[in-house]
């Protein structure tokens, strides 16, 4: 037996026969050619083709795999429309009187060279990107015959790595997985594989030659273990874990489009948390029900300055329209304590938890707060959006935060800009003081959603990242659990709806629970979203 | 000839996607339009003319746009990259 480890692309099993992958050669030897310009039509022609291809490729890709990953395809599309480009190639056959081959390749070794040279390794990637593209044209020139993948039959490929357009052509009905020596877990192949759900391992660092072609092997896309003449009993142990993930999935599969609703009939949605613009294709494909909790950090986070109202507009308008009229709950900024950007000036704290965060921010730099709720205004013209204020702990500060919106609305009503007027307003419940005073907050608000971590920890006054406290903490605290139900019931009186957007929203031992307090809506991390549906498809409250 | 300058706020900086789009954008005009950074200087309507500048986060570029269409050029293209870089 033979193992190799690499790194796990995505989480599936295969077990099947290796087959190596091969490429047909292309010949790009230089040789003398009398008629340039018959010459320079053929390179043409063969360019135009490829973009032809690429186009064909960018409609596949934008259906199986959705905007962002097919978004490459359309690139390279515009590389092979480049001037400079084109006129390298045509200069070097007209010059030197040379094949067209021969010119691609040159001009694609010089354009990959000037990547190569440049200094962030971002830009020394797109080296591989102009080698893909001329490598295409010199097929085209060589008789146009790509990869046959029609030769794979139920087989493991093995490969030094795998270009995204020949990911893209792999037939998941097919191929059972790949396994390549080279390639990274962030190459656009990998994104692919996992959104085909293709069981694969990457960067083994071990080539595969011809030796194992045609062997048994066993791709664990869990652990990246790769193991080729596998023996009785690792062979045994694989398959019966390839069978309990299959089971897992069918079961998961099994509740996607579904209603998440008890067999006695009570509802409950489901909406994912979300931490960027990234995550959105993963709130889809996990069948989210809307976003329960959007975090706006990442804009604050990720820049050396305060972002601009177009930025965070076009942020927020992306998840809105991505979403296509699912509600979109976005909490406004939760700068402060374990979340530091160093151009807030935030003197140092001893407690930061405690500390001046979040909407104490917000109300002490109104400014600030003003740029972000216009662009979540403006955001809102173009879906279902709602706004969340965080760490609350007295109506008052709802009614100064309303006041600031209201203002916002004024303002944007003057200068003709559309937004919803109907656009919901909630709090975070997630302070000792906002789940006691709830009766109260829930008559200044639309909705609640109840942040479990922090009412946890400000609950048991036990810190999140403190190490050493295990002995004292109690995840299901009946203090926490009882703060829960007085809210959810407190909102239900005054008819606001009440979800729950921290970590124990996720916890399948307490969704029985929460279901009998009767919350309306409960958000998790987008893998969490169909075992939960799955859970709550299982429940009967009626016994 | 219209000229602005503009500072690139996206972490990426002027990636291989949007090099894409400007260009496709670019190219909608009749005018001439250069890229200039660190006396370096770019065609708007060439992808890798463009990539090669190596753009990042918190440069500076002066977009040049000369021609009949000026004006709605360097409008177009000022707006696109408020929008997306």
């Amino acid at each position: 037996m033979l193992t190799v480890k690499g790194k796990c692309v995505f989480a599936g099993i295969a077990i099947g026969p290796l087959a190596l992958f091969h490429r047909n050669t292309i010949s790009t030897a230089s040789r003398p050619v009398e008629d340039v310009e018959a010459e320079i039509s053929r390179f043409q022609q063969a360019r135009l083709e490829s973009i032809e291809q690429l186009r064909a490729l960018y409609d596949k890709a934008l259906q199986r795999v959705g905007e962002d990953e097919a978004a490459v395809f359309e690139t390279h599309q515009m590389m092979l429309d480049d001037d400079d480009y084109i006129e390298s190639i045509e200069e070097i056959i007209r010059e030197e009187q040379i094949n067209a081959e021969a010119a691609v390749d040159q001009t694609a070794q010089q354009f990959a060279q000037m990547f190569r040279s440049m200094d962030d390794s971002y830009m020394q990637a797109r080296a591989a990107d102009v080698m893909d593209i001329s490598r295409r044209v010199e097929q085209q020139l060589c008789g146009g015959q790509g990869v046959d993948f029609g030769q794979y039959d139920h087989v493991i490929i093995a490969a030094d790595d795998l270009a995204p357009s020949e990911t893209l052509q792999l037939d998941t009905d097919k191929i059972l997985g790949f396994v390549t020596s080279e390639g990274s877990t962030n190459s656009h192949t990998a994104i692919l594989a996992r959104t085909l759900g293709i069981a694969a391992v990457v960067q083994t660092g071990t080539p595969l030659h011809t030796d194992v072609d045609g062997k048994l092997a066993i791709i664990d896309g869990i652990t990246g273990m790769v193991y080729i003449n596998p023996d009785e009993a690792t062979l045994a142990q694989m398959k019966q874990k390839q069978a309990e993930e299959k089971e897992r999935k069918a079961r998961l599969d099994s509740v996607r489009g579904q209603e998440s609703v008890t067999l006695d009939g009570q509802k409950v949605e489901i909406y994912a948390n979300v931490g960027n613009p990234g995550n959105l294709p993963q709130v889809i494909a996990n069948d989210g029900e809307g976003i329960g909790l959007f975090r706006s950090e990442f804009l604050y986070l990720e820049n050396e300055t305060y972002p601009t109202e177009e930025q965070q507009f076009q942020a927020y308008k992306k998840a809105v329209s991505d979403m296509k009229g699912k509600k979109v709950v976005i909490r406004t900024l939760d700068i402060g304590a374990d979340k530091q950007a160093a151009y807030f000036e935030l003197a140092k704290e001893a407690n930061p938890a405690m500390g001046l965060r979040a909407i104490r921010i917000c109300l002490t730099r109104p400014e600030l707060f003003k740029t972000q709720l216009r662009a979540l205004c403006r955001a809102s013209a173009f879906g279902k959006l709602a706004v969340m204020f965080p760490m609350i702990i007295s109506a008052e500060e709802i009614r100064c935060s309303r006041a600031i919106l209201r203002d916002v609305q004024q303002q944007l009503d003057r200068e003709g800009i559309a937004y919803d007027p109907d656009m919901e307003v909630g709090i975070m419940i997630e302070t000792p003081a906002a789940a006691v005073l709830s009766d109260e907050l829930a008559k200044e608000v639309d909705f609640f959603s109840i942040g479990t971590n922090d009412l946890t920890q400000y609950t048991l006054a036990i810190d999140r990242q403190a190490t050493g406290l295990d002995q004292f903490f109690d995840a299901h605290h009946p203090a926490v659990l009882r703060l829960i139900r007085m809210t959810i019931e407190n909102g239900h009186k005054q008819g606001i709806w009440v979800g729950i957007c921290g970590e124990l929203g996720a916890d399948l031992d307490l969704t029985e629970t929460f279901l009998r307090y009767g919350v309306d809506e409960l958000s998790v991390s987008p893998p969490a979203i169909l075992p939960l549906r799955d859970r709550v498809r299982s429940l009967d409250l009626s016994k | 000839m219209k000229e602005f300058n503009y500072t690139i706020t996206d972490p990426a900086g002027i990636h291989a996607r949007p090099a894409g789009i400007l260009v496709k954008e670019a190219k909608k005009y009749k005018s001439s339009i250069a890229i200039l950074k660190d006396g370096k200087s770019g065609d708007l309507k060439r992808i890798f003319s463009v990539m090669a500048l190596g753009v990042k986060k918190g440069e500076t570029v002066t977009i040049q746009v000369n021609g009949e269409d000026e004006g709605a050029a360097a409008a177009a293209v000022e707006e696109f990259l408020k929008a997306n870089l």
